[in-house]
Formats: C-alpha cells, sequence, structure tokens
C-alpha cells in the first residue's frame, strides 16, 4: 500500500492541521509517513497546502508530484493541483466553496458540501475534518478510530475542548452520502 | 624597601610593536594595573582587535583572544554567557567599533552585556596605515581624505559614547584620554570603574580613551598630543557620559 | 516510542540532547522552525539562546562560546550562510569546534524559500577565504536531523574544526515518524585550549594571525595534516544494492528521491542502486573507488547545477562514465524524472 494525498485550501482552512492529523493516525497505526508543508510567500489567507505520503514500506522523496488523491477545500488550490491528479485517482471537493465542475481530471470526484456541514455541527473551522472523514470512507488507509485517537494527542495540550467537535465532524464527513 | 613602579603582572615582557607616541601602550598597561589591582588577572578572558592592537595577546599576561574586524562585543558576548563569572572585555579601535563593527557595538550595548569595551579612539586606521575612520575630524587630512575629511563626501565623526547614551542597556559610558599625566591617570579612574560595574553584575560599560597616532596624523608627539587637546577634546569632550550606577569614580 | 517530529525540531533537540551549550541564530526562512524551537528549549534547558543582530554576530557568538568551551552552535539558511563564512574561516584559523547548520534555499542572490542543495561548493571547498576544510555531514531523514549534532560535536572537538550539518528546506519542514534515542553528550578531544581564566595555569592565547617568518606556512602543513587524516578516517556512507550496475549518487533530500527511484527501477527489473554520502566532506570517494570496477554508469543526482558531481568525477577519474542530472532554482527533482535519466544510459 502506498497512498499519496496533497490536501490544499486557504490559509487558515486547517490544511497544515488536518496533514498533521492524517500522519499522526497513520503513525500509530505503524504505518510509514511522510508530510511536507507548503505556505505561500503569505501566512493568512493565502493558498496553503501539504502533502501525504502513507505507506507499508519506507518512503523516499516526501514531495508528491501526481498525488493519488486530492483533498480541496478552495477554489484556487483546483486549479492548481486538479491537473497534477493521478490518472484514475481520488478528488474530494468542498462543494460550498467550489462550484466550477470543469476543470477536473479523470478519475472519481466527490463533492462535499464540507462548509455547510460544519456550519450545521456549530463550528465552521471544521470543515476540514469534515472533508477527511469523506476521504477517509472512500479510501480506508487508516481507521477512523485512529484519527480520533490522533486527535486526542493533537489537541491534547491546548485545544482540549475543541476535541468532541473535531470527532463530530470527521463522522459527519465519513457517513456524508 | 617600598617598590614604587614595575610591571603589573598582566603585561608580559613582549615588546611592544608601537610607534613612538602612541597611546596603546599606555592604555594597555592602564588595563592590567586595573586588572592586577581587582585581582581578576586568573579569570580575565580579553579580545584582542584587528587594527594597531592585533597583537594585543602577546602584551597581556592573561587568557586572549582574537576576533575578526569588528566582532569583539559579539565574542565577548559568547564568552561572557557562556562564563558569566569571568571578567571579559574588549579592546577595540574606531574603524574595529564604529566602522565595520557598529552592529555588534550597538546590540552588545542594547542587550546591557555585562562586558567592558575599551575604545581606543584615534580618529584614524593606524594599522593599514592612515586612512579616514568613522570619528576622524572634519578637514582632518588622511591617506582617503588627501584634502580633508568633507562631510559632503565622507560625513561627520560618530560621537560613539554619545550615541549609545539613548540605550537603556549601557550603564556606564565615558571618555578619557592619554595626552597627560593626569588624563592618564583619570582615564585608569574610568577604566577601574567600568571592571568594577561588571564585576558588581551591574552591566555594560564603556571607556573611550582618545589616542594621538603621530605617525599617521604626520606630527611629531608633542604636536600630536596638542592636537588631541585642541581638536579631538573639542569634538569628543572629555568626562562621564553616563552612569546609571551612582557609583563614585 | 515513536513521534511525529519536524525535521527542524528533530535537530534542535538532537543538538539539546547532544549537550549543546550555546545556540545563536538569525531568523531567515526556512529554518525559523529551529531558531524559534531553541528560543524555548535551551531556556528551558538553563543553556543560552540568544537572537543575535546578524548572521555575522551570531557566528562569532559562536566563536566566543566555543573559545569559551562550551558546545555552541548556530543555523542559518543560504544568504545567511554566505555572511557566516568570514567567522567559519576563523574558526578554522583558530581551530575552534563548533556546528553551522545550513538549511538550503533557493539561490544565488536572495533566491527564494524552497529547498535547494545549491550551497555544496561553499559547504565542502572551504566557503570562506583561506586553505581550510569544515567537516560536512548530510541528513537525509529525521531520525538523522535528530542524531547528527551529536555526532557533528564530537568530530568536530575532536579534530578542532567547525562541523557544517548542510540540510535543506524540504528536510527541515518535512514530518515524519521518529525516535527520540538517548544520545551521546559526551565531550571529546583535547580541551587544554579553552580559554576560562589562566587559573593555574600559563595564560592561553587564540589567534589565527601568525605574522613570524614561516609559521603560517607551518600552521597550514599542520591543518593539511590533520584533514588529510579526517579524509583517511572519517569516510561515512550508506549503500544500497551494492552490485548494481547504476549507481546513483545522491545526498540529503535528493538521496530520498532516488530512494523511490531505486526501488521502483528494481521492481522493473533494473539494477540500480543508490551510494547516499553521509559525510560530503572528506568525499567518501574509498568506496567510489571501490565501486568503479563493477559499476557500468555513475548518475549523480542533485538540487543545484551540478556540484557533487565534480566530486564524484574527482574520485571516478574517468574509469566509468558519470552522468548528472539535477534541477535548480528551488525545484525538486522527482523519481520519475530520475527513472528517466536511469532509461538514457
Amino acid at each position: 500500500m502506498r497512498e499519496e494525498l496533497i490536501i490544499a485550501g486557504f490559509g487558515g482552512q486547517g490544511i497544515m492541521f488536518t496533514g498533521t492529523l492524517l500522519s499522526q493516525a497513520a503513525m500509530m497505526e505503524g504505518k510509514f509517513v511522510t508530510y511536507f508543508p507548503s505556505y505561500g510567500a503569505e501566512v493568512r489567507g493565502g493558498t496553503a497546502h501539504c502533502s501525504v505520503t502513507i505507506a507499508d514500506t519506507s518512503i523516499g522523496s516526501p514531495v508528491i508530484t501526481h498525488p493519488d488523491s486530492l483533498l480541496i477545500l478552495n477554489k484556487p488550490s483546483l486549479g492548481r493541483f486538479g491537473p497534477r491528479l493521478k490518472k484514475g485517482g481520488l478528488l474530494v471537493l468542498n462543494s460550498t466553496l467550489i462550484e466550477d465542475e470543469t476543470s477536473i481530471g479523470g478519475g472519481q470526484v466527490v463533492r462535499l458540501p464540507a462548509t455547510d456541514i460544519a456550519e450545521k455541527i456549530g463550528q465552521i473551522t471544521v470543515a476540514n475534518i469534515v472533508a477527511l472523514g469523506k476521504y477517509l470512507a472512500l479510501r480506508k488507509i487508516v481507521s477512523q478510530e485512529s484519527v480520533g485517537q490522533a486527535l486526542e494527542v493533537l489537541l491534547a495540550k491546548k485545544k482540549k475542548e475543541l476535541i468532541e467537535v473535531n470527532k463530530k465532524a470527521l463522522l459527519a464527513g465519513y457517513e456524508y452520502k | 624597601m617600598k617598590k614604587l613602579f614595575g610591571k603589573p603582572e598582566s603585561l608580559t615582557t613582549v615588546n611592544h610593536k608601537y610607534c613612538p607616541g602612541c597611546g596603546h601602550g599606555i592604555v594597555h598597561r592602564l588595563i592590567a594595573e586595573v586588572i592586577d589591582e581587582l585581582g581578576v588577572r586568573e579569570k580575565t578572558i580579553g579580545i584582542a582587535p584587528v587594527g594597531c592592537a592585533v597583537f594585543a595577546y602577546d602584551y597581556w599576561n592573561f587568557d586572549v583572544t582574537e576576533a575578526s574586524h569588528g566582532r569583539p562585543p559579539a565574542v565577548a558576548t559568547g564568552i561572557k554567557r557562556v562564563l558569566p563569572d569571568r571578567v571579559v572585555f574588549t579592546y577595540q579601535g574606531d574603524g574595529d567599533l564604529a566602522a565595520i563593527g557598529m552592529a555588534e557595538t550597538i546590540h552588545a550595548a542594547n542587550r546591557g552585556e555585562n562586558i567592558t569595551v575599551i575604545f581606543i579612539n584615534n580618529a584614524i586606521y593606524g594599522m593599514t596605515t592612515g586612512q579616514m575612520a568613522p570619528t576622524s575630524l572634519l578637514g582632518m587630512k588622511t591617506t582617503t581624505t588627501p584634502f580633508g575629511r568633507e562631510a559632503k563626501i565622507a560625513g561627520y565623526p560618530i560621537k560613539v559614547s554619545e550615541l549609545l547614551v539613548t540605550l537603556e542597556g549601557t550603564t556606564y559610558l565615558a571618555r578619557g584620554a592619554v595626552d597627560s599625566a593626569k588624563h592618564v591617570l583619570e582615564a585608569k579612574k574610568a577604566i577601574k570603574k567600568a571592571f568594577e560595574i561588571q564585576l558588581s553584575g551591574k552591566g555594560y560599560s564603556l571607556v573611550e580613551i582618545l589616542s594621538q597616532c603621530p605617525p599617521n596624523w604626520k606630527m611629531s608627539v608633542p604636536e600630536s598630543l596638542e592636537y588631541v587637546r585642541k581638536e579631538m577634546m573639542t569634538q569628543f569632550p572629555l568626562g562621564v557620559i553616563k552612569d546609571k550606577t551612582g557609583m563614585t569614580v | 516510542m515513536k513521534q511525529l517530529m519536524k525535521g527542524s525540531a528533530a535537530l534542535g533537540e538532537g543538538a539539546i540532547q547532544a549537550g549543546g551549550g550555546a545556540y545563536f541564530g538569525y531568523p531567515i526562512t526556512p529554518q525559523n522552525e529551529l531558531t524559534e524551537y531553541m528560543s524555548r528549549r535551551m531556556l528551558e534547558e538553563r543553556r543560552v539562546f540568544i537572537q543575535a543582530e546578524s548572521e555575522l554576530a551570531a557566528i562569532n557568538m559562536v566563536f566566543g562560546a566555543s573559545v569559551a568551551g562550551a558546545r555552541a552552535m548556530t543555523s542559518s539558511s543560504s544568504p545567511g550562510v554566505s555572511l557566516k563564512q568570514e567567522g567559519i574561516s576563523y574558526m578554522a584559523g583558530c581551530e575552534l569546534p563548533g556546528l553551522i547548520v545550513n538549511v538550503q534555499r533557493g539561490g544565488p542572490g536572495l533566491g527564494n524559500i524552497s529547498g535547494s542543495q545549491a550551497d555544496y561548493f561553499q559547504a565542502v571547498r572551504g566557503g570562506g577565504h583561506g586553505d581550510y576544510q569544515v567537516i560536512v555531514l548530510t541528513p537525509a531523514s529525521v531520525q538523522e536531523m535528530y542524531e547528527m549534532p551529536s555526532m557533528a560535536f564530537s568530530l568536530s572537538e575532536k579534530y578542532r574544526t567547525p562541523a557544517l550539518i548542510l540540510t535543506d528546506g524540504i528536510l527541515a519542514q518535512m514530518q515524519e515518524p521518529m525516535e527520540l534515542v538517548k544520545i551521546n553528550a559526551a565531550r571529546s578531544g583535547d580541551q587544554s585550549w579553552i580559554l576560562d581564566g589562566c587559573k593555574g595555569r600559563a595564560p592561553r592565547k587564540i589567534r589565527s594571525l601568525l605574522m613570524e617568518e614561516g609559521a603560517l606556512e607551518a600552521h597550514n602543513r599542520h591543518l593539511q595534516k590533520k584533514y588529510i587524516e579526517i579524509k583517511n578516517k572519517e569516510q561515512r556512507y550508506q549503500l544500497i544494492n551494492e552490485q548494481a550496475e547504476i549507481m546513483l549518487v545522491a545526498y540529503g533530500v535528493s538521496a530520498r528521491v532516488c530512494y523511490t527511484a531505486v526501488q521502483e527501477a528494481n521492481r522493473k527489473g533494473l539494477k540500480v542502486g543508490l551510494l547516499r554520502p553521509i559525510t560530503v566532506w572528506p568525499f567518501p570517494e574509498k568506496i567510489i573507488q571501490e565501486l568503479v570496477p563493477q559499476v557500468k554508469a555513475f548518475l549523480v543526482i542533485e538540487l543545484s547545477a551540478g556540484q557533487m558531481v565534480e566530486d564524484v568525477n574527482l574520485a571516478v577519474n574517468g574509469k566509468t562514465p558519470v552522468y548528472f542530472y539535477g534541477r535548480a532554482g528551488g525545484a525538486c527533482v522527482t523519481p520519475e524524472e530520475v527513472i528517466k535519466e536511469i532509461g538514457k544510459i
């Protein structure tokens, strides 16, 4: 097994957190993982993306050129990374913020209104976790339970109160049809 | 029989390479006397500059390191932070301290590093044979201001001690000279006070010493002493410029 | 227990566990995380941390802290490391140990903030003025980022010459599982040169100015003798598939790219291997010379316009073809590109 995923969106959408969370969960399952962040020149409001590779064997380059999967949370990122998706790859889109349906290559495209769902949960900032939930339902590279445990590890120190809402978001995404 | 005069223990017997009339030898000795009097020779680490005093490490009988041009305050910072109970001082000329090393000078002072800086201001680059220094006086002829220093082309002489006054990190700033016995004794008092401030952990001290450079000033020794008194002291007045300690000299 | 850690933080923690007593740095991307990490951890450990006013000041603070006997270090990225060269030359001249970390970014000039390997020449050919060498180590994983400062400090003290960890923006910013294994913090080498006050001994002087007739030449002979000893004893590398016909040569992040390419090529039945220098000075020339009879071609991969390839060429000495593929300006080579290059041989 080897999965290369790029997660992309606005700075502030929790792109880096999503990547770290997935990486933490993969590590906790004893898998090999690399996480590589990339920021725009501007820190807030600019584009942000990260690359996560998860595999059964040791990983070489942490840089991903043609990802197996894309988790795209805003429109500019679709234009930038859509064309790089591997043939037959998986594209998970945040349809609340991306109406455009043209610039998508081959493969499986899944649209979910991640921001709307997050709003209904009562915490708009967990749209990233909603999208991650859907992605994990489609590509079972790590279990939902591991991500839940990873949430507890990462949020234990400073944001303990956000663990539950994140778990809710994860489940909502996972179960979204 | 009482010994009235002798070589301080903090000086070696190595012969100076300084020119006749130069002030460096006097200041080296003053520092050595002060270190002897304070009984700190075995816990002192000196930093020699690049410039005429580059060989200072040969003349002092305690631990001394070199530093690249302008960087003694950074080197002193590194030493003092690692060994806070040692006595650390830099010995720097005007080019080293106020031109190439001005950033290090200001920031070591601003951090309030608990070090002592002995600053020799002779308004010229001696080692490289007489180029303009940041402290060269207006009108002063040097090998790079052959028509005299003109503000429009080369700016103004920097008053280092006054410049450092506004920095909250500075504790003691004083200016002396070595043109006369009286001034030499006063300079020694200022140097001693600067070291005492460091020993009591009170922070950054700098003593600027106006010195003469007869060969590069193209003057006889008496003429150069006169120049220090008439011209240098007008631009760079002697005295205590800042003293946060309230300690009396 | 494994934990997810960023390369820069791993390096910082590794330096702390190795007994690093003083850190001096100046902000520059992409190594800020290291300076920030040290600002917190060094104070927690009651050690010395200063955000210096410049890279010049930082390296000279390292000089001072080293003079005073501390395990001292600084870190920066390419443009900042250029500024440090003066201080590094003085440290080499004065035979002071110390650690410099270069998180390389794209150049020349201000360049960009992407990972790069364009400072190889600067690192292994001296960098500053004068005939000198620094020991240059190249980590290729977060685990190695953690373990390498200890090795760097030890070698640096043993031979009394600065050591440099040559890494890049990708390795510094990436995260992967690693283990906080026990680190050797024992100081090595002679210490009878440290300046700590001359109590009970003769005063010591540290200097690199040697004006007496013949003195500087003698000092240089002494340095060169030391460098030859390092060359003979300290060449380190990792070799994957020693029976390979095509041997990739790459360090740091390019070695990781090559590792993926090797896996892929082997799947296709190609006899491809990877020689990863761990020290790039001393360059592992002995193993290259040993490989020459069996290897049909060397392919050097770098994130530069071709720098380490010169050292490979020097070692191979024309006996086997040496090919090069690289990308400069902060672009990263991909495994696909490496495979394509292998196909061209």
